[in-house]
């Protein structure tokens, strides 16, 4: 029993099957558990009085906009080496869930920082990073969309998302270079001194809890809907020939 | 390679001139900036600069598609791709032709641009010399786009979509040293790490670039 097998899509289809249904009801449950638990029973911040609470939908979209891109990384990579098909439909399948956690992420950014910061947005290392990597996320989308034969689609958007990584991280450091931010530090982190306090620190938990699995369920489904794509396909084209 | 250079160059300078055409569309660039955000030389002097970096960019884009497209048409990239030479020199070599045909000239005229938007005297060495060390990178990234999009009808708009996102770090690096030697401060950070960019690029792009020509003349 390996990874492996999964590539093998009947392999993949049978088991995900079963995993998808209660992905989604598992992530859907901790997310309305920890949007409840942040929002109505936990006390608001002395500074930014209730605002504060929107990090529970900030963080975990953020989180999981940058992990999208690093888990399409590891598909690409399985793909161009391996050239397991499930592994590419998946790099293809998570783009458009993680352009929009980076969209998510911008949007309550956005919506706080209105208030707090006296602007929607602000050319801040962090924002504009944000905004790079939603560019980059348009491109791998445009380039999948343009190209009709399949193989030929996902190993050029394999290479581009390779690429698109370096030049990801290249922009990151040097937009912190370009200009000092106005955002906070990390709110989560090894080092126990920079994590927010114990109050928020729980339900934000929960809530990249479910964050995490509804991305793997949507994922999940949204690589099945391209294999049954594929699949339609190659039976149109059989009985054509026929 | 050289003889593949020397007709790249031929070409470009020859047919339908992609040598003059990015210095004067850099040009006009500049000269409606002042349309927009208005003649007082203050303000221009401020965003010279990020303006003159920008345009470079938008120049170098205009002429990528060339790269590989009419190769591609008429079945050239086809014979390249069985020549003795390695693909990824191939695509070294367009990349090369095609700095010497849009960054070059841009380099050299740059200093002469800069002074329209009132850019102080100070900055005029550094801006040259940004440019010679960045351009290079916008080349190899561009040629590498271009390479993705080459099997594409009409490639022009998505390639630009798939550049310019790349040209980030080029860009903020370039635009920064000439700003910090008008403002007097030091370059040498931001001139070393956008050489960093421009020799990494050369040395790792034209692979990609080459794996997905491959891809596309499968």
């Amino acid at each position: 029993m390996s990874l492996w097998e999964y590539a093998n899509p009947r392999r993949f289809m049978s088991t995900t099957d079963r995993v998808v249904g209660p992905a989604f009801a598992l992530g859907g449950a901790l997310l309305v558990i920890g949007l409840v638990w942040g929002f109505f029973f936990t006390p608001d911040d002395f500074r930014q009085g209730s605002t504060v609470k929107i990090i529970y939908l900030h963080v975990p979209s953020a989180m999981m906009a940058i992990n999208a891109w690093a888990m399409m990384l590891v598909a690409s990579l399985i793909w161009l080496i391996r050239r397991h098909h499930v592994s590419a439909l998946a790099a293809k399948a998570a783009a458009p869930v993680g352009v929009t956690m980076t969209l998510i992420a911008l949007f309550t950014g956005a919506i706080w920082g209105q208030p707090m910061w006296g602007t929607f947005w602000a050319w801040d290392p962090r924002l504009t990073s944000f905004l790079i990597l939603f560019l980059f996320y348009l491109g791998y989308i445009a380039l999948w969309q343009a190209i009709e034969d399949p193989d030929t689609a996902a190993d050029l958007t394999s290479v581009l998302c390779l690429v698109g990584s370096v030049f990801a991280i290249l922009s990151r450091y040097a937009v912190n270079f370009w200009n000092q931010g106005l955002h906070q530090g990390a709110s989560l982190s090894l080092d126990k001194e920079e994590n927010v306090a114990d109050v928020f620190y729980f339900p934000l938990l929960v809530c990249i809890a479910a964050f995490v699995i509804l991305f793997i369920a949507l994922v999940l489904l949204r690589t099945r809907t391209e294999i049954r794509r594929r699949r339609t396909h190659a039976l149109e084209l059989r009985e054509r020939a026929s | 390679m050289r003889p593949l250079l020397v007709r790249d160059l031929k070409l470009a300078i020859r047919a339908g001139g992609g040598f003059g055409l990015a210095l004067a569309f850099f040009f006009i660039v500049i000269v409606l900036v002042p349309f927009g955000v208005g003649p007082e030389q203050a303000r221009l002097a401020s965003i010279a600069p990020g303006i003159l970096w920008v345009a470079a960019l938008l120049a170098s884009l205009l002429s990528l598609d060339r790269i590989f497209q009419t190769d591609w048409e008429d079945g050239t990239l086809d014979i390249l791709a069985t020549a003795p030479v390695p693909l990824e020199g191939v695509v070294a070599v367009k990349a090369v032709a095609h700095w010497l045909t849009t960054g070059l000239p841009l380099t050299i005229a740059a200093p002469a641009f800069a002074m329209f938007l009132s850019m102080p005297v100070e900055g005029y060495w550094t801006l040259t010399l940004s440019l010679l060390l960045g351009t290079p990178a916008l080349s190899v990234i561009g040629a590498f786009g271009a390479a993705l999009t080459v099997g594409l009808k009409r490639g022009g708009l998505l390639l630009s979509i798939l550049v310019l996102p790349l040209y980030v770090p080029t860009l903020i690096f370039g635009a920064e040293a000439t700003a910090r030697s008008i403002q007097g401060l030091a370059t040498g950070q931001p001139l070393i790490l956008l050489t960093g960019i421009t020799l990494g690029s050369l040395a790792l792009l034209p692979f990609a670039a080459a794996l997905a020509l491959r891809v596309n003349l499968r």
